[in-house]
């Protein structure tokens, strides 16, 4: 048979009684799923064509409609799920890679939870954060080991040694590197005021610079990826800090494609290429082949912008994150991005997504503890990535060694998406992974801006009572200190290798 | 004084304003019962424009100088002292359309539930919040205050 | 028999140690007496004071540290050892001996109290490191005492400084003190410890004080920011060998007093760091110098309730936690600086202090040695407060 019908994914479930034939899920549906019969008065749904973003579900003035998963009823086999299946089927049609996109959605790549955090009882007393003051302020950047003070009396105390540049972040979440063109400009907007209002950073992704972001340049990292799109001495001046892009937790090892279609005459601008070209990312840098010659990159950055921003370097986490880390900090880095497994994307082949790279809770352990060891900690921050979704994970990922996190997947979330991988089509309803300008609407960056920072300030509250409960007042004292940690349901070496005991052992 | 603002730029043309408008008209907010049941709906106060990427709901501007106003031979059309929102007395409108030949944008419609009437947004001031703006999903309608 | 390099983990008769293994948790009484004029009294004064709170404890821990107690042989390092059997002791010796001359090795003098429970050879050794006293010499020290307390298992150092010495086991401060014959000692700083741990410790090594070199500490409280502070020294090549959190007080206060030589004031502006709204509404200057500690030693902030009396030969310091979470009381006396968790403990010695008062949060009170004929004021650091 030439074609195997494949069943669709999801149901949409419309309660004809509650439907008011107001046609709402009709004019919103950017896939055209659903349709009206106005012979039968009727709203119909066309099942395989919708991708459960769950828009129309939001927008029914009745709560008629329930989109639900189509359970695949294939015959039960723990080793054959329905998703092997109709992968095999879709590659039988096409012959193509497989393309998916948002984080590795698999189970056995969660650390986070099974991971459990102490509290005081007793033989020191937990602090209230609504009567004691609690910090969480958190700087990025080289540090000094040895502080140079010159105390000439009680109160002529100078401080000699010249800081580096500091990143100053009141929560220790930033939003991840999303560009203008796999993100809309009002996602972008969103976060970036999100981001002004909270103290924390966004960062530009590779796609360069609209220049209605230029206002938020203090609150902005840019960064620098192998197709170097949008980047000159301005764009790298725009920001409070530069990060270079080796790679990316859903797609280590490989680079990125913008297609033409999509090279909008604004996203032409900003990435500074013709309208209607391919923007292709190469895998690697062309011009770092070795960790040399991604020094010479980091100084050549440095110089630009006259050393007076931090530059980091963002790398997925793979087998040899560590030693990679210390490299990159050995090659003068202020701050090392890791970016896990789950990392989200864009667009990426599901087979990278799925099967490359190590979770993030790995990554932290091993890369803090091989800078301890090499006694250069302090020589540069490390920020984490892919995976993190609530305070909870913020908490334990600090407590591992992170200096900060990023959240990528997690703020999209906050504006509204709801995770239906579909990223690639260019078509999200929600008008955050799309540039037509009539979904792009739909994403009210006033709107986006609130949810965004009442996300960072519900999780402000939630470290402050995390952190309170332990008997432990600033987020220093937390970070790197996996004494609070302890595992649950891990064998020894996995808790060897994250450095902690196992839940019932005391200290 | 508040009025409606419409942000052309976040309308993203669900239409949701002109069936809350009706379900307001009627005075219910139960969206099922009243399309269900209700034989004859009103038509809503506001109409949703659309073109290619540009849409935006327009209602009553409660023109500072306005038409209606002018128009109206036996008073009906007046302005809400408390509020300044432009209503209609339906007892002693006759129906002559003036205030609906009148009006620069079109807002003015007539009644259809028998009586020879007008009928026009008036910022639901019996209400509260306008109906409009409330279902707004994505706040291209808001209530702003505006100087006198 | 090799027992050198023994992995205390993979050896199949390893029976974990309290404070050693493991931590603990526990609350405690501190006391420290200082005559400023280096003027020696014997340990008398203060096992009146530690007697007094007698109820801070619970008898599973005691010590005392004196200084001035070995006038006749200060130019060499004193190490004070417990051991648990002869085997310890025999191979200490021999890796004493490579690197040190030993001027004297005797037993430490003891008196028998039925209270205190015997349990280590209690030995002490006068050790001769070659000449000058430069700094390298005090790392050689430092590595000398990590690698016994680490490396040769049933050995422990218990204190390593010049004309100073530790005193510590099991038992109540007033027996303890009774036991090692303090009342025979005569020094001019006394710090003084009572413990309350929440289980059992039968281990002497793990009663207070801990010291490095010169530097002693007593600490009541517990630092709930260990495991960080722990791993910020690994970054400077400090081994923990403890599972204890004064350990990592000792040589925090190594880390910063001894080899960068910070003040006592701007240590406790690390320890005890002032909180960001302090900071930044501080003067200009203020602002950039407490950003940077905080920015650059976060790690060494010790959270969590603690109070602590640190003292050398030349000084002793009393500091509380940045909220207060732990009680702390000073007074005067003429020369003597009095430093306690009880005023009780301080009246107890002093019935008519000049000035009693009780130290402000994160607030380092200090006393030196009086340096030739100046008159030196307790210091009392005010900055940002």
């Amino acid at each position: 048979m030439a074609k195997t019908r494949t069943p669709p994914e999801f149901i949409l479930e419309r309660d004809d009684y509650k439907c008011i034939r107001c046609l709402v899920c009709v004019r919103v549906c950017s896939y055209g799923a659903n349709f009206y019969d106005e012979k039968e008065n009727r709203v119909y749904t066309e099942n395989s064509k919708c991708v459960g973003c769950h828009f129309c579900e939001a927008v029914c003035p009745t709560e008629a409609i329930t989109v639900k998963r189509n359970k695949f009823d294939i015959k039960p086999s723990a080793h054959w799920t329905s998703e092997e299946l109709f992968d095999v089927i879709k590659q039988a049609e096409t012959g193509g890679i497989l393309l998916t996109s948002m984080g590795n959605d698999k189970p056995q790549f969660n650390y986070f939870d099974r991971l459990v955090l102490n509290a005081s009882q007793v033989t020191n007393p937990s602090i209230d954060p609504l009567r004691e003051p609690m910090e969480i302020r958190t700087y990025l950047g080289k540090k000094d080991a040895y502080l140079e003070i010159f105390e000439e009396n009680e109160s002529q105390v100078i401080l000699k040694t010249e800081v580096s540049q500091q990143l100053k972040l009141e929560i220790p979440v930033m939003f991840s590197a999303m560009s203008y063109g796999s993100i809309s400009l009002n996602a972008i907007k969103s976060l970036a005021r999100a981001a002004e209002t909270m103290g924390t950073f966004f960062n530009t992704g590779e796609g360069g610079l609209h220049k209605d972001l230029k206002r938020f340049g203090k609150n902005m990292i840019v960064q620098c990826a192998s197709g170097r799109f949008g980047v000159d001495i301005d764009y790298l001046n725009s920001g409070a800090a530069v990060e270079i892009k080796i790679g990316q937790g859903a797609k280590p090892g490989i680079g990125g494609h913008l297609p033409g279609e999509k090279v909008t005459e604004a996203i032409s601008e900003t990435r500074m290429i013709p309208v209607g070209t391919d923007a292709i990312s190469p895998a690697p840098h062309h011009d770092i082949y070795s960790i040399e010659d991604l020094r010479q990159l980091i100084f050549a950055i440095k110089e630009a912008t006259r050393y007076k921003k931090p530059v980091g370097v963002k790398i997925a986490a793979v087998h040899n994150v560590a030693a990679i880390a210390s490299g990159i900090v050995r090659a003068g880095a202020d701050f090392v991005t890791i970016d896990g497994i789950r990392g989200g994307t864009g667009a990426t082949p599901k087979i990278t997504r799925d099967h490359v790279g190590i979770p993030i809770e790995f990554a932290i352990a091993v890369v803090d503890q091989r800078l301890r060891e090499e006694g250069i900690r302090h020589m540069a921050s490390v920020v984490v990535a892919g995976g993190i979704r609530k305070s909870a994970d913020v908490v334990k990922a600090i407590a591992l060694g992170a200096d900060a996190v990023y959240i990528g997947t997690t703020a999209l979330v906050s504006l509204g998406c709801h995770l239906c991988q579909r990223c690639y089509l260019g078509k999200c309803n929600w008008g955050i992974a799309t540039q037509d300008p009539k979904l792009v609407k739909r994403l009210n960056p006033e709107i986006g801006a609130r949810r965004a920072s009442n996300l960072l300030k519900a999780w402000t509250l939630e470290i402050k009572e995390i952190l309170g409960g332990m008997g432990i007042n600033a987020i220093e004292s937390l970070r790197g200190n996996r004494e609070v940690l302890r595992g649950v349901g891990l064998n020894e070496r996995e808790l060897q290798i994250l450095g902690i005991k196992a839940a019932g052992e005391a200290w | 004084m508040k009025r409606i603002l419409v942000r052309e730029e976040y309308c993203i043309g669900c239409k949701l304003c002109e069936i809350n408008c009706v379900a307001a008209q009627v005075g219910s907010s139960n969206l099922i019962k009243i399309y269900r049941y209700v034989p004859e709906l009103p038509e809503p106060n506001l109409i949703v424009e659309e073109d290619e990427y540009t849409t935006f709901a327009i209602q009553c501007r409660n023109c500072d100088d306005p038409m209606c106003l002018k128009a109206c031979i036996t008073g009906a059309m007046h302005r809400d002292s408390f509020t300044g929102a432009i209503r209609v007395d339906k007892e002693r409108c006759v129906g002559c359309w003036m205030c609906v030949m009148a009006c620069p944008i079109g807002v003015i419609k007539r009644t259809n539930d028998g009586k020879k009437a007008a009928s026009k947004c008036e910022l639901c001031v019996d209400r509260g919040t306008p109906a409009c703006v409330e279902n707004c999903p994505n706040e291209a309608l808001v209530l702003i205050e505006v100087g006198e | 028999m090799n027992r050198f390099n023994v992995d205390y983990y993979s050896a199949s008769s390893f029976i974990p140690i309290p404070d050693k293994d493991y931590r603990i948790s526990s609350a405690c009484g501190i006391s420290g007496i200082m005559n400023r004029s280096g003027r020696s009294f014997n340990g008398e004064m203060i096992m009146k004071s530690m007697e007094i709170m007698h109820e801070r404890g619970n008898g599973l821990g005691a010590g005392f540290a004196a200084y001035g107690i070995y006038p006749h042989l200060k130019g060499f390092y004193c190490f004070h050892m417990l051991y648990d059997d002869e085997f310890a002791k025999e191979e200490t010796e021999e890796f004493l001996k490579k690197k040190y001359r030993i001027i004297e090795s005797e037993p430490i003098p003891t008196r028998k109290n039925p209270r205190i429970k015997e349990v280590h050879i209690l030995w002490r050794y006068f050790l001769d490191a070659g000449f000058a006293e430069t700094s390298s010499e005090e790392d050689e020290v430092v590595s000398t005492v990590m690698f016994i307390n680490e490396k040769i298992k049933g050995a422990f150092v218990v204190s390593s400084g010049k004309n100073m010495g530790i005193f510590k086991g099991v038992g109540y401060p007033e027996d303890i003190g009774d036991f090692y014959r303090l009342d025979e000692y005569s020094g001019y700083i006394w710090t003084a410890h009572n413990r309350f741990p929440t289980n059992t410790s039968g281990w002497w090594g793990g009663a207070h004080p801990f010291g490095i070199l010169n530097w002693s500490v007593v600490h009541n409280g517990e630092i709930s920011s260990y495991g960080i502070n722990r791993r910020f020294l690994e970054n400077y090549g400090y081994k923990c060998t403890l599972s204890t959190d004064t350990e990592v007080i000792a040589y925090l206060v190594d880390l910063f007093m001894r080899k960068m030589k910070y003040s006592h004031r701007v240590t406790s502006k690390i320890f005890a760091a002032p909180f960001w709204s302090e900071i930044d509404n501080a003067p200009e200057n203020e602002k950039n110098l407490y950003t940077a500690l905080r920015m650059n030693y976060g790690g060494a902030l010790l959270n969590g309730p603690f109070a602590i009396i640190v003292a050398n030969n030349q000084m002793m310091m009393g500091l509380s936690d940045r909220i207060k979470l732990r009680p702390l009381v000073a007074a005067t006396k003429d020369d003597f600086l009095f430093i306690a968790s009880e005023e009780a403990a301080i009246r107890v010695v002093c019935k008519d202090p000049q000035k009693i008062w009780s130290p402000k949060a994160g607030e380092p009170i200090a006393g030196f040695l009086y340096s030739g004929n100046r008159e030196e004021k307790i210091t009392e650091t005010v900055a940002l407060r």
